[in-house]
């Protein structure tokens, strides 16, 4: 039986100086390499359940497994490690740094992780091919030629280095926050296109948290988040 | 990493570089602080040497040292010929050079002794005075110049120069009735010797003989210059002057024996002793100036911890970047500290690299301007000391913005907050 890549049980979370909790999950669980679309207003616990998911916050109560692994039972420094580990982030905005060229950018999780950078590549030429492959396929081999700084790329191409990033040395799941809020609505279909893409050839499950429910038609499984967080429906009752 | 925290930093540059720069010229100032110290150190001990004892009349053994050898200040007196000639005849001194001071040429001190002076008489490492042209004065009216007197004030040989009364260089009484001539330009030395014009005892007592109790003489009481030359012109007094021993032994016991002289009250010092008593004077002075310099490096360190801490807001994106590639909190406040530590670190570098650079250009112009000589020596263990602790103060100082990083990284997680 193989594990799975997500799975929470009565997790319960709250922010220090509220009395009122911001999630409170009975269940969520997801399958290696599946694809999950979580719909959610702004507001609804959104970010804080990505942030429980990759350890920077550990919950109150529950039990929260990544890859079988309860997170809380780690460390800080270890929950870093594991995050790097197997996780990749793709944010709405503002993802990449300015100072790196775009093949560093994608690099740049190999440097906080041994694993993940072995199974980018055995050596450094290696791995810079397999960042130049990733930007390539995600369409990306143009300003990778030109080697064009990274503020100069369109909000859309930052959002291509962004999951190129997120993908290199395949991590079991990969987290997209809103990547697609910044982009036009054709630009929007080719990129969620070209990270499914990518997510499958790497074999990473991707959970994919939007506000935009209208999006929720690419995806095998969509989930609201205000239907399965008690805390939204005590507030909606 | 230091290839993360380099590229970061020159992602700031304009900071960054200024940041360097304050760093930079703070260090050089303190390192260079120490360098001129060390140089005025040299150089005042390099104005005389060899000389065993400096006698004049009773007074500071400082005051003595400062108008024999620096021609800084004035003799409280004289001392009078007969008592110079007991001490030069004294069978322990192997030579004697006398010295007679009180006029001036344009502000440069006018020196009266003998060919001793250009036979005995040692500098630095035990040099002796060289000539650039010309030779020891012959004539009564004969003078000898400094290297920066004949540069400064564009004196070549045969030219005429004018004596003035006393030391002020605004001296109105001049000894204008006898003019003397240059004969010979000294090389020049990095001493007071430099800014001297020498001329012959006779030459001093030739400028006075008709003069009353510092005023020049009336219209007939006027000697002229052919009858001058016919008298003796032996000194009744001079100022001070200086004895090579045949034994240093000696030093002790001729210094005692000239200090309880009974015919007239005198003062002995040895150089080195009395040296040592100018550092004790300078050194609060020194010190005075070392807190100062230690202070603009603290404040140059103090800019770049605000740099980093001013900056620390608009660096949120790029630490939750790195918290989301799996940077922890530690690592994020170690970029910190390294960003202070490649500053200072560099800054130190730019700093000594500049203080080289502006000893190198100074070096001539001070040693002609100033008499100065500043050489240009590698540092010293104790400027390595200093610049050791300056890397651990600027370590320090990205200590409180890698906490506040680290606090900081901590409450965003991989959130962007802007």
């Amino acid at each position: 039986m193989t594990e799975a890549v997500l799975e929470l049980k009565d997790v319960c979370f709250r922010w220090p100086n509220q009395n009122r909790a911001t999630i409170d999950l009975p269940e969520l669980k997801i399958d290696q390499g599946e694809r999950i679309f979580l719909q959610g207003p702004s507001g609804s616990g959104k970010s804080t359940l990505l942030s429980l998911v990759g350890g920077i916050l550990v919950a109150e109560s529950g039990s929260l497994r990544v890859l079988g692994e309860e997170l809380k039972s780690l460390s800080r420094a270890r929950r870093d490690a594991f995050r790097v580990t197997h996780l990749g982030f793709i944010f709405q905005l503002f993802n990449l740094l300015p100072y790196l060229s775009l093949e560093e950018n994608v690099l740049l999780p190999l440097r906080f992780s041994k694993k993940r950078a072995l199974r980018a590549g055995r050596n450094l030429a290696e791995r810079l091919e397999e960042a130049q492959r990733l930007l390539t396929a995600l369409g990306l081999s143009e300003p990778l030629k030109e080697g064009r700084p990274v503020v100069e790329l369109s909000v859309g191409q930052q959002q291509r280095v962004a999951a190129a990033r997120a993908l290199i040395g395949r991590p079991e799941l990969v987290i997209a926050d809103e990547p697609t809020s910044a982009l036009d609505a054709d630009l929007r279909e080719v990129f969620l296109n070209l990270l499914f893409a990518e997510c499958d050839k790497a074999g990473s499950a991707l959970l994919f948290v939007s506000h935009d429910s209208e999006l929720s038609r690419f995806f095998g499984r969509s989930l609201s988040l205000p239907q399965i967080n008690r805390v939204s429906r005590l507030e909606a009752a | 990493m230091i290839n993360l925290i380099a590229k970061s930093l020159w992602n700031r540059k304009g900071t960054a570089l200024l940041t360097l720069f304050s760093i930079a010229i703070s260090v050089a100032l303190l390192i260079g602080v120490e360098q001129i110290r060390k140089g005025v150190r040299t150089s005042f001990s390099s104005a005389v040497s060899g000389t065993d004892l400096i006698v004049g009349a009773r007074g500071g053994s400082l005051q003595l040292l400062l108008y024999s050898v620096f021609r800084m200040g004035n003799a409280p007196n004289n001392l009078t010929w007969e008592s110079y000639q007991d001490f030069k005849k004294h069978s322990r001194v192997r030579w004697t050079i006398p010295f007679s001071l009180g006029d001036s040429h344009h502000g440069y001190r006018v020196l009266g002794t003998n060919h001793d002076y250009f036979k005995r008489f040692r500098y630095g490492n035990r040099q002796r005075l060289k000539f650039s042209e010309g030779k020891p004065f012959s004539g009564v009216f004969d003078a000898v110049l400094g290297s920066e007197v004949a540069r400064k004030r564009k004196y070549r040989l045969n030219d005429p120069i004018i004596v003035s009364h006393g030391t002020g260089s605004s001296s109105f009484l001049k000894h204008e009735d006898r003019p003397f001539t240059v004969v010979g330009i000294l090389k020049p030395t990095g001493t007071p010797v430099d800014q001297t014009v020498h001329v012959s005892l006779e030459g001093i007592t030739a400028m006075h003989i008709d003069w009353e109790s510092g005023a020049p003489p009336m219209e007939e009481d006027r000697i002229d210059n052919e009858e001058v030359l016919k008298r003796d012109l032996t000194p009744e007094a001079i100022t001070a002057f200086l004895v090579g021993l045949r034994s240093k032994i000696h030093a002790f016991s001729l210094q005692r024996e000239v200090n309880t002289y009974r015919e007239e009250p005198l003062s002995a010092i040895l150089p080195g002793a009395a040296l040592q008593e100018l550092w004790e004077l300078l050194r609060t002075a020194e010190t005075g100036l070392r807190v100062i310099s230690a202070f603009v490096v603290l404040a140059g360190l103090l800019g770049m911890m605000t740099a980093l801490l001013s900056g620390l807001n608009e660096r949120r994106r790029e630490m939750a970047i790195l918290r989301s590639v799996g940077a922890g909190p530690g690592t994020i406040s170690g970029l910190l500290i390294g960003e202070a530590l490649l500053l200072s670190i560099s800054g130190i570098i730019l700093g000594m690299l500049l203080l080289y650079l502006l000893l190198f250009f100074a070096q001539p112009i001070l040693q002609t301007r100033l008499g100065l000589f500043l050489p240009l020596t590698p540092p010293g263990i104790q400027d390595y000391s200093v610049l050791f602790a300056i890397v651990i103060a600027g370590m320090l100082m990205g200590a409180l913005p890698a906490y506040r990083a680290y606090r900081q990284s901590l409450a965003d997680g991989m959130s962007i907050r802007l």
